[in-house]
């Protein structure tokens, strides 16, 4: 049958998705009765089915239940929709309230440096920097008994190029604590050891060096001793020194 | 053997397609609501066609929409809803024991060419003559008779007007296939047009 190849697309065409040039066909359906009764044959089938599957419709009742089981599961998609302002709330919150913190150690820990700073300028400009003088470790380790609730090691001074001068008793904190006052060249170098009182001194426990109006800062806490090396000297010179008290007091 | 007349029960009105018309907000995806709310009638109307039943049918159409819901944020903007509701709404039907039974009854190979139903010499019965007997019962029983996966692609292709592409993506088969299965359920359909028809005039 020649009209074969036309029925195949009749289908397509009357559901409106044949080719998008369908003029071959339709020039077929103006001259051939056959096919173009068979397409009018599909196209009323398929108005007559559109209308006749129309057929169901879901009880109000129905409708309303599955709009509140809608709604219900909408609320907490709703409030989850606030979740992430929350959290940005929340979290803003913590790092203001942790910078905040951060903000008040720094400047606990800035006030106790230049403390301690002060005391060793003052020592600088005092007429009698030191209460023992001393060239030796041994003669200035037991002048502080009695004065100290603590004891300390003090470096050997053989081959180094720090020279101690002597050392007096300060206090911190309302605290005694030990001054030493060491040479390097012609700079001048304050020790400070007293006892860590980690409520009280902001300072972190292990080595840190800081830059207090241009001094220079090593500190760090041993054996329940806090020591503080400052001077005008370079922070490698202040670290030497530094390292040869930990050492000491190790020892 | 008089036919018997349609099964069209008075507290249930025909589909009014009266159903807010709420999805065309210019430039507004949409709220889950608003987009299948509009669809909800006839997402029914299908889901009773595939079931049979009106309880399966409410049953089938609330797991429809729960899961649409809790999927609904891996919908992808600007891919067709309808089509993602239809293809839930089937693809848990066929998970159901109705569903499996009813899609059991066609075999698997059946878009195959060779598996075409026969269809009775046109001369038999002319379509305009099957056409000018038919009425709406008349269809309505053909498709209750039609195997369940011919039923749903007449009902979306006829009912719900959707595009071969638009049923492809539905059923989850290429349009070639969907050309093809609807060819047979057509003729499926035709057949058991003159079947009811001859069956009346005996």
């Amino acid at each position: 049958m020649t009209c074969d190849p036309w029925q195949e697309k009749l289908d397509a065409y009357v559901d409106g998705d044949g080719p998008q040039d369908s003029s071959d066909l339709e020039a077929h359906l103006r001259t051939c009765p056959s096919c173009s009764a068979d397409a009018l044959g599909r196209l009323k089938m398929k108005r007559m089915t559109q209308a006749a599957a129309a057929r169901y419709s879901p009880s109000p009742q129905f409708r309303l239940r599955i709009e509140k089981s809608i709604q219900k599961s909408r609320k907490p998609l709703w409030a989850f929709g606030w979740m992430p302002t929350l959290a940005a709330v929340a979290v803003a919150l913590i790092l203001i309230v942790a910078s905040a913190a951060l903000w008040l150690r720094h400047s606990a820990r800035e006030q106790t440096l230049a403390e301690l700073l002060d005391l060793h300028v003052a020592t600088m400009a005092s007429a009698n920097p030191v209460d023992v003088i001393s060239t030796d470790r041994h003669t200035v380790k037991p002048w502080f008994q009695g004065k100290l609730p603590f004891t300390f090691n003090l470096p050997e001074q053989q081959n180094s190029p720090f020279k101690l001068v002597g050392g007096r008793v300060m206090y911190f904190k309302h605290s005694p604590g030990a001054q030493l006052l060491f040479e390097l060249r012609n700079h001048r170098l304050s020790v400070f050891i007293f006892q860590d009182q980690p409520g009280t001194i902001p300072l972190a426990m292990g080595v840190t060096a800081a830059r207090e109006m241009a001094f220079n800062v090593e500190t760090w806490s041993e054996s329940g001793l806090r020591y503080v090396v400052i001077g005008d000297a370079g922070p490698a010179d202040i670290h030497d020194l530094s390292e040869l008290l930990r050492v000491a007091g190790r020892s | 053997m008089p036919v018997e007349t349609a099964a069209w029960r008075k507290d249930e009105p025909r589909e009014g397609y009266t159903v807010g018309a709420v999805a065309d907000r210019a430039g507004d995806f949409g709220s889950f609501e608003e987009l299948a709310m509009p669809i909800f009638a006839k997402l029914y109307n299908f889901a009773h066609w595939l079931t049979q039943d009106r309880a399966t049918a409410e049953d089938l159409v609330q797991e429809t929409y729960m899961k649409a819901l809790r999927g609904f944020s891996s919908f992808q903007q600007g891919t067709n809803f309808r089509a993602w509701m239809y293809r839930i709404l089937r693809n848990t039907f066929l998970t159901t024991q109705a569903g499996l039974k009813a899609w059991s009854t066609v075999s698997l190979d059946s878009d195959s060419d060779g598996d075409t139903p026969t269809e009775p010499a046109a001369s038999e019965t002319p379509e305009s003559v099957l056409l000018a007997k038919l009425q709406h019962d008349t269809i309505q029983n053909a498709l209750e008779k039609l195997p369940v996966k011919f039923r749903e692609i007449v009902l979306l292709c006829d009912l719900e007007e959707m595009s071969y592409q638009e049923i492809g993506e539905t059923l989850g088969i290429p349009i070639g296939t969907v050309m093809s299965r609807l060819s047979r359920a057509r003729k499926a359909m035709r057949t058991l047009l003159r079947e009811q028809l001859q069956g009346v005039s005996r």
